[in-house]
């Protein structure tokens, strides 16, 4: 998607706009009807011309458009502007100071550089566009009544479109004929969020009967349906029959843009939107644009450039007037009056010097820095890409950078805030424990496995992910290919199983394949608990074959088939097979036993009422029902006798089955069993739901399919039990639960299952009154509970009640009409849902751990270290994120932990208080201990606190004083993020070591993130990798993304997207650095370089009357720093390293010294500039003195000034360059090479071209003349002297101390200076 | 990004492990220790102070002889009388007499100083038109706007040379006589041509084409600047060659000069006949002085400097000394350093590592 177009934003707008002027009454919705019907009418008839077409036009230029558009956009830049106004004001003859044209020239040069690489930019996304429109798709074309090719930019609005497998979708499209019986399509979304498992569409139900294929002519709906808007995972309408009939479109109905069709050999459908107003294309949003805090302070002291400039000029121009001011009214030969021959006054000619003044000195602003900084950023981004360090083998993807302009920023972090689960941990789902019915079952075993596992993960690997692995991935591009060699068995391979013959997609899809690790996969069973479920399927299977009802089991026994039955089905979990991986496995034999057709199998074994269609036609006669709101009654009384028959006359089952029919007891033997079974893949949405059908499966209770409307469970001795689902009432992170609705095949009962957060059911759970048994349950549970979250497991309940029809008719009737609303939908099916979750029969929990990614305790030590700030935030309960915290380090046991749990405001503001006082107290007995000067320094701490300077607390405070950790829930965050609270609770939080906030909510996440970096200035990084830290991610300075296993979001939203969380720690404290510290050093020399440069001319003012002459000829001056200075420079920004990477992976601390901004603070700006003026006295006087009293003409003596100044200024950067590569050699010689090439070249072209200045073979005798090499020898040794005796005596381990070791890094080792 | 041309397989993605790449190209960094660091001050010390000697010891042996003959001798006269613009038109020599004691040995280039005149005014030095003075006819006839008001006179014909620099031209003449102690006085030699660059006279200065004309029959139609006693092509009477604007002095004269304070070439000693084969003898000397150019408006005086010249340039000492003071303030530093080296360093290395 990303080659659609980095910025369809402009032309989004403009498209708006036009339509609002064309259809002002337009109202909130879109009609759509079929284009056929207006085939042959004209143009102004067909009601959907007004909508966009397809075409795409992500350029924001055209040919004649590129020179205006391009040149409005860069003169928001004020820099432009002021650079133009400079240029101009030299064509005004009284002011002018240089050739007008030549004046023009850097502006036109950096103006027309990112013109340049503006229009090839936009060429890049022209031919984009053009290869994506023309694109060839299947459109119906009433004219031939077939279905031609056309290319993507001629579908539109209302077309018929025909879909092939693994054909991707030109547009927005509403699903209505699919070649699957089930009426389903199956998409690939991952071009838009980056998930891989298929989701599934459904046929638009009034679309669902059709026996026969869709025929685009006997189409006659008119579909209503929302404007386009960029929300994927929303779409509502209706469409209106010509019957009159209205039915209800969901998301579910429509294919989006930019997806993959899998699995389904043909679709039709039709164009809903088309072009720029497909939900992908009103996605896509540019690359994001921060400023870094660098660039804040530089502007400050670009701003100060300005002034100095004025003050400079405004010096010049008074000087000027008072010395014409004292020849009197007796002008002397050599003051030419002005062009009309009238006397100036000197305050006029004062005037009129301070406008040539500034175009003199105009290259004190440095019209190249801004260009120089973006061009150091690009390359700074190119060498984080590139380093090997932050590349993930396991998914083949790298960090990615999508904030081109913060590089630096990486340096200056002072807080993070990350989330818990995948980025901290692996967001790998291993099922550890259950409990069911109140009965523990530890898994001992399965823990044992999982140890061994983490051992061999260590030291296996480099070689499982070296290892050569199968093509799997060519089974995508055509899912009727041949088989696929199988590939080994042994766990090895497991961890990469996808060959990436499509490197772009392989990427995202290997992190599918992650969630099906054999750690994940291999649960060992409990054996007592794999006994009873023995026990209770052949029980089952007995009473099944003896008609004897099911509630005479066991309760215990009951309540363990349930709860292995609620893990099978209550989830969205695809089943595919691992050999074709994008085939989902049928279910219904109709592609597997070649014997019998689907009918030949109905027909015998079906009663008489279903016969004809599939053998999901109950429920689909259901939805009718439902969708016609006839009410339910009749469908409830409809025996569902279909579902339960293939269970029990299976005729053909699949290869694994033998074993389950085979003599009771099965064979147990987990390795047959995993070989046979391990056929089948489960793509889930989330980590947590695999994890239990495989945990479920190693119970024998798999899950060998879904559809839509059933869910097929293989259960032992029972076989196939497919369960027809009624409803599922997806997950939401407020209900924090999700449901289906099933109808038991068994008991014929209507069964809800419910599996959710401990907190979310426990409260649900039916009230005790109804059984002593279930209050035991409960309280059981609730102690497991407590025992898991202590382990850092992650917790979920299982739960089911059970309706009676009467129950179900009833809560039925509310949901559908909830479900067929237009208007505030989502509300009405959360209420809807939350009535039907009551009262629930408490199952069992499970614990799944959540292992830590590789290195977390590590980098998160290191990154402290370095005095970052580190808070967590997470979702989950405290027990598991304060576990988790201890696992990682960021706790530490001897550390104290302060926990704030508060019911209500007031609660918490005494707590609040509280804590302080506490701290306070320890705090002034811990500085007791300390040494004096602490204490003098932070004399009174929470006064001081908000007071001082963070960056001086971020590293004492919490190292030297407090050893604390604070917990609070997300209850409690909620009133301390109050306005009267907020600030005691940063005065707690900050003088903590580590901070965690459980349960909090993506918005809290955002509020916290805003509310430190607003009231402690501090510069922070927020790194997540799901759609629940995606708020964050956007509030903090940087946003970082895992690009972990839960989707884009987080990566689409931060500024740098990570495969790892360790490798924040590379890419903070040595990229980070660097960059920072290239950067800030860059930016530095760039002042000094442009103030010593002009200075020269500033002092030449005072032996020309002030009169704005310039002794550097306009050449040089205009092209100094924009050619002669500026690639040495560029090279030490982008690769001047000052310490090694080794070194700074090993002291973390030197990190601090881009958190306090040392290598930028406002008194280096005004040393480098006292250090340019008196560098620039120095190149100006040795010169001057030099050729006193001589006959020196004014070029002759300005040439060498000139190309002293070049030495000099190359010599500086020589001082300050650290690491010298050959690169940094070439650059210095190629730029003083240019100079005299240049300079050469110039004072030999042309004797009368250059007016007013004539040059004219300066250069040369230059070079005859020893003078000229004895001053270029002197100069720069004098003029560096002085910086190089203080570069010596920083830096050369002379002296035991003293103010000057500060500036070096190397020296904040031997202890942790405070200073400011 | 998206490059991955050439490249597939399971690693398709990964950097290349280049030294670029990993930013660990073979790097080079300088060390500041106690024993590099010293060892070059003390070097580059020593190689300032041998070249500042070397320097001092060649400006030693040249000699320069300065004359200020604004208001000396006979001048004081001339002075009052340049006061008044309305004599402008009136000559007036004088003569001033002076002793060399030592003679000057060698060539001896014979130089006329202005003080306090500001040739380098960025409005008087844009004042001129260099495509006039390279000889163009359009612009013999058409000056640049850049001369303005000095571009064309009251009646509206063009100046030529035009311009406030040409205007303003430094219109003293001088010839010097020697009086030995014995003999007669002998009036000195002077080369007055081929003291300009030569590609002053071949390139940038050039007389436009006059195929049978004589030069004022080229320069018809233009106007002589509007202080310039005579036209430009009768500047010197003497070499007919010599005028125009292929003229030593005018082409000296439009050399702006970088300071207020300078000196332009006059003259070169001619050296073919005794006694001034070796220089100028020691002796008594009179230099008479067509006084023309007033200088009381801009508080200005006038010289004649008399100069031996070395292989980088006149009489100057300040380069020596500033080699020799360089070398000093090194050597400083290199024993500031070594002091404290000497006495802090040995913990100070302890402490940092």
């Amino acid at each position: 998607m990303a080659r659609e177009g980095e910025d369809p934003g402009m032309a989004k707008a403009s498209k708006v706009k036009r339509q609002r002027k064309k259809k002002p009454k337009e109202n909130k919705t879109r009609t759509v009807h079929a284009n056929i019907l207006y085939d042959n009418a004209k143009g102004e008839e067909n009601p959907n011309r007004n909508y966009a077409n397809n075409k795409i036009k992500t350029t924001k230029y055209t040919v004649l458009s590129f020179l205006p558009k391009n040149l409005f956009e860069q003169f928001h830049r004020f820099a432009n502007v002021y650079f133009v106004f400079i240029a101009l004001l030299n064509f005004v003859p009284v002011v002018n100071a240089f050739q007008p044209e030549l004046a023009l020239a850097p502006v036109v040069f950096i103006l027309s550089v990112t013109a340049i690489k503006d229009l090839w930019e936009d060429y890049r996304r022209h031919r984009s566009d053009q290869e994506i429109n023309h694109m060839d798709c299947l459109v119906y074309s009433r004219a031939e009544r077939r279905y031609v090719e056309r290319y993507w930019k001629e579908v539109r609005v209302g077309d018929f479109i025909r879909l092939r497998c693994n054909e991707i979708l030109p547009a927005d499209v509403l699903l209505l004929s699919s070649s699957d019986p089930d009426r389903l399509c199956h998409i690939e979304t991952a071009t838009l969020d980056g998930e891989t498992n298929l989701k599934q569409r459904q046929v638009v139900r009034s679309f669902f009967d059709l026996d026969c294929d869709f025929d685009p002519l006997k189409y006659n709906g008119i579909i209503e349906c929302e404007k386009p808007n960029n929300d994927l995972n929303r779409f509502r309408g209706y469409i209106i029959h010509q019957s009159g009939r209205r039915d209800a479109l969901y998301k579910e109905n429509l294919l989006l843009r930019g997806c993959t069709i899998r699995n389904t050999e043909e679709a039709v459908g039709i164009v809903i939107y088309a072009g720029h107003e497909t939900k992908a294309m009103l996605n896509n949003n540019g690359p994001r644009y921060k400023r870094s805090k660098l660039e804040r302070q530089m502007n400050v002291h670009v701003f100060w450039c300005v002034i100095i400039l004025l003050v400079m000029c405004l010096f010049a121009a008074v000087g000027h007037g008072l010395w014409m001011f004292q020849y009197g009214d007796k002008r002397p030969v050599f003051d030419v009056l002005s062009p009309e021959g009238t006397d100036l006054s000197p305050i006029m000619s004062a005037i009129y010097l301070f406008l040539t003044m500034i175009i003199v000195f105009q290259v004190l602003i440095p019209i190249s820095l801004f260009v120089s900084i973006e061009i150091v950023k690009i390359c700074q981004v190119y060498f984080i890409h590139q380093d090997m360090d932050l590349y993930d083998e396991e998914t083949d993807s790298h960090l990615q950078c999508r904030a081109l302009n913060i590089t630096e920023d990486l340096g200056q972090m002072q807080y993070i805030f990350s989330d818990k689960t995948g980025t901290l941990t692996e967001n790998k789902m291993v099922f550890r424990r259950c409990t069911v019915a109140g009965v523990e079952y530890s898994h001992d075993a399965n823990a044992r496995r999982l140890a061994m596992y983490q051992e061999m993960d260590s030291e296996e690997e480099d070689c499982t992910s070296h290892s050569g692995t199968l093509p799997r991935r060519d089974s995508v591009t055509s899912h009727q290919s041949a088989r696929v060699v199988l590939r080994s068995q042994s766990t090895k391979s497991h961890r990469r199983t996808g060959s990436r013959a499509e490197a772009k997609r392989a990427s995202i899809l290997s992190k599918h394949t992650a969630f099906s690790s054999p750690m994940e996969k291999d649960i060992t069973p409990d054996p007592q608990l794999l006994d009873k479920v023995n026990e209770c399927s052949s029980q089952m299977d007995f009473m099944r074959f003896h008609s004897q009802p099911m509630s005479q089991l066991p309760s215990d026994l009951a309540d363990i088939i349930d709860f292995f039955i609620a893990l099978t089905i209550c989830n969205t979990v695809v089943v595919s097979s691992p050999n074709q991986p994008r085939q989902k496995v049928r279910m219904r034999f109709e592609l597997k036993s070649p014997v019998k057709t689907i009918e030949d199998f109905i027909k015998r074994f079906t009663p008489s009422r279903l016969t004809s269609g599939s053998n999901s036609s109950s429920s689909s006669s259901l939805i009718t029902n439902r969708s016609s709101n006839r009410g339910c009654s009749s469908l409830l009384s409809s025996p569902s006798a279909e579902s339960t028959l293939t269970k029990l006359d299976e005729e053909q089952p699949p290869r694994g089955l033998e074993h389950s029919f085979g003599p009771v007891p099965p064979c147990y033997n987990g390795k047959a069993w995993n070989l046979e079974d391990g056929e089948l893949r489960y793509e889930a949405e989330s980590p947590d739901e695999a994890a239990l059908v495989y945990a479920a499966r190693a119970y024998k209770c798999s899950l060998v399919g879904r559809l839509p409307d059933q869910v097929t469970v293989e259960l032992p001795h029972l076989g196939k039990l497919s369960f027809e689902l009624l409803h599922t009432l997806g997950f939401d992170s407020t209900r924090k639960r999700m449901s289906v609705v099933v109808r038991h095949p068994l008991t014929d009962q209507i069964t809800v299952y419910t599996k959710g957060a401990d907190s979310a059911i426990m409260d649900l759970i039916k009230p005790p009154d109804t059984g002593k048994r279930q209050i035991k349950i409960v309280s059981r549970t609730q102690n497991y509970l407590n025992l898991y979250a202590a382990d850092g497991l992650r917790t979920l309940c299982i739960a089911k009640k059970i309706l009676s029809k009467e129950q179900y008719a009833c809560w039925l009737q509310h949901h559908l009409q909830a479900e067929t609303a237009i208007q505030g939908r989502e509300e009405l099916l959360f209420d809807s849902a939350l009535r039907l979750e009551t009262n629930l029969q408490l199952l069992g929990a499970t614990g799944i751990e959540d292992r830590l990614q590789d290195g977390v305790p590590e980098t998160i030590a290191s990154l402290r270290m370095a005095g970052l700030q580190i808070w967590v935030l997470t979702g989950d309960k405290q027990e598991t994120a304060v576990n988790i915290a201890y696992a990682c380090k960021l706790l530490d046991p001897e550390e104290e932990i302060l926990t704030l749990n508060a019911d209500s405001q007031e609660a918490c503001a005494l707590l609040l208080e509280e804590s302080l006082h506490y701290i306070q107290a320890k705090f002034l007995c811990s500085s007791t201990d300390q040494a004096a000067k602490a204490f003098h320094s932070n004399f009174a701490p929470f006064e001081i606190y908000p007071s001082s300077s963070p960056s001086s607390s971020s590293h004492t405070t919490p190292f030297t004083v407090l050893r604390l950790g604070l917990v609070i829930d997300g209850r409690t965050l909620a009133y301390a993020l109050d306005k009267s609270l907020e600030d005691k609770f940063l005065a707690v939080a900050r003088s903590c070591r580590s901070v965690l906030c459980c349960r909090s909510t993506p918005l809290q996440k955002s509020m916290v993130v805003k509310l430190v970096r607003n009231k402690l200035k501090v510069m922070t990084l927020a790194i997540g990798d799901g759609a629940n830290d995606v708020s964050m991610i956007q509030v903090a300075d940087v946003g970082v993304g895992i690009s972990g296993q839960e989707g884009m979001q987080a990566v689409m939203a931060s500024d740098f997207a990570l495969p790892r969380f360790r490798y924040l720690q590379k890419l903070l404290l040595v990229h980070g650095h660097w960059c920072y510290s290239r950067l800030a050093n860059m930016i530095l020399y760039f002042f000094y370089k442009n103030a010593m440069f002009v200075a020269l001319i500033f002092w030449y003012q005072f032996y020309c009357g002030f009169s704005g002459s310039a002794m550097i000829d306009q050449w040089y001056l205009i092209f100094f720093n924009l050619m002669f200075s500026a690639f040495p420079q560029l090279i030490t920004g982008t690769l001047d390293k000052d310490v090694s990477a080794e070194t700074l992976q090993q002291l973390p601390q030197l990190y601090v010294n881009g958190q306090n901004s040392e290598e930028y603070k406002p008194y280096m700006f005004w040393m480098n500039m006292i250090d340019a003026f008196y560098q620039s006295l120095v190149c100006f006087f040795i010169p001057y003195f030099a050729y006193a009293d001589s006959d020196v003409d004014l070029f002759t003596w300005g040439t060498p000034i000139t190309t002293l100044a070049l030495f000099t200024i190359l010599v500086h950067l020589g001082i300050e360059t650290k690491t010298w590569t050959w690169m940094n050699w070439l650059s210095i010689a190629f730029s003083t090479a240019l100079f005299f090439t240049v300079a050469l070249c110039y004072n030999a072209s042309c004797p009368t071209c250059y007016t007013p200045s004539n040059p004219y073979w300066t250069m040369q005798r230059l070079l005859q003349d020893p003078l000229f090499y004895l001053l270029c020898v002197i100069t720069p040794v004098a003029a560096l002297l002085l910086n190089l005796f203080f570069k010596v005596l920083v830096q050369v381990p002379f002296s035991s101390g003293g103010q000057m070791k500060l500036r070096e890094p190397v020296s904040l080792f031997s202890e942790p200076t405070r200073w400011r | 990004m998206g490059k991955v041309k050439g490249k597939s397989g399971p690693l398709a993605r990964r950097p290349d492990n280049s030294a670029f790449k990993q930013q660990r190209l073979p790097a080079w960094s300088p060390m500041l220790t106690a024993t590099t660091v010293l060892p070059f001050f003390y070097l580059m010390a020593l190689i300032c102070m041998l070249l500042g000697v070397w320097l001092l010891l060649t400006v030693q042996s040249t000699q320069e002889i300065k004359l200020d003959y604004t208001e000396a001798g006979t001048c004081d006269m001339c002075f009052e009388k340049r006061k008044n613009v309305s004599n402008a038109a009136q000559i007036c020599t004088c003569t001033v007499v002076f002793p060399i004691k030592k003679a000057l040995k060698g060539d001896v280039f014979f130089y006329y100083g202005l003080q306090n005149f500001h040739q380098n005014l960025r409005r008087y030095m844009d004042s001129r038109d260099d495509a006039q003075m390279v000889g163009r006819k359009t612009n013999l006839k058409n000056p640049s706007s850049y001369c303005e008001p000095f571009m064309k006179d009251p009646n509206g014909l063009p100046i030529a040379p035009c311009g406030a620099v040409a205007n303003s031209i430094f219109n003293d003449t001088f010839t010097l006589t020697y009086h030995g102690s014995s003999g007669p006085s002998i009036p000195v030699p002077l080369l007055r041509k081929g003291i300009t660059w030569y590609t002053d006279k071949n390139v940038k200065y050039r007389n436009p084409k006059n195929d049978n004309m004589t030069l004022a029959q080229v320069f018809e139609g233009t106007a002589r600047p509007l202080y310039w006693q005579k036209p430009v092509y009768e500047l010197d009477l003497l070499d007919p060659t010599n005028n125009g604007f292929i003229n030593d002095d005018l082409i000296i004269w439009m050399r702006e000069a970088a300071f207020p304070n300078f000196k332009k070439l006059y003259g070169v000693l001619y050296r073919a006949k005794q006694p001034f084969t070796k220089g100028l003898p020691a002796g008594n000397y009179t230099i008479n002085i067509s006084y023309n150019f007033p200088v009381q408006y801009f508080r200005g005086r006038k010289e004649v400097v008399l100069t031996t010249l070395t292989w980088f340039g006149g009489q100057n000492h300040f380069l020596p000394i500033a080699y020799l003071v360089t070398s000093c303030l090194i050597l400083l530093i290199a024993i500031i350093l070594t002091v404290v080296w000497w006495k802090f360093g040995k913990n100070g290395k302890r402490l940092e590592e």
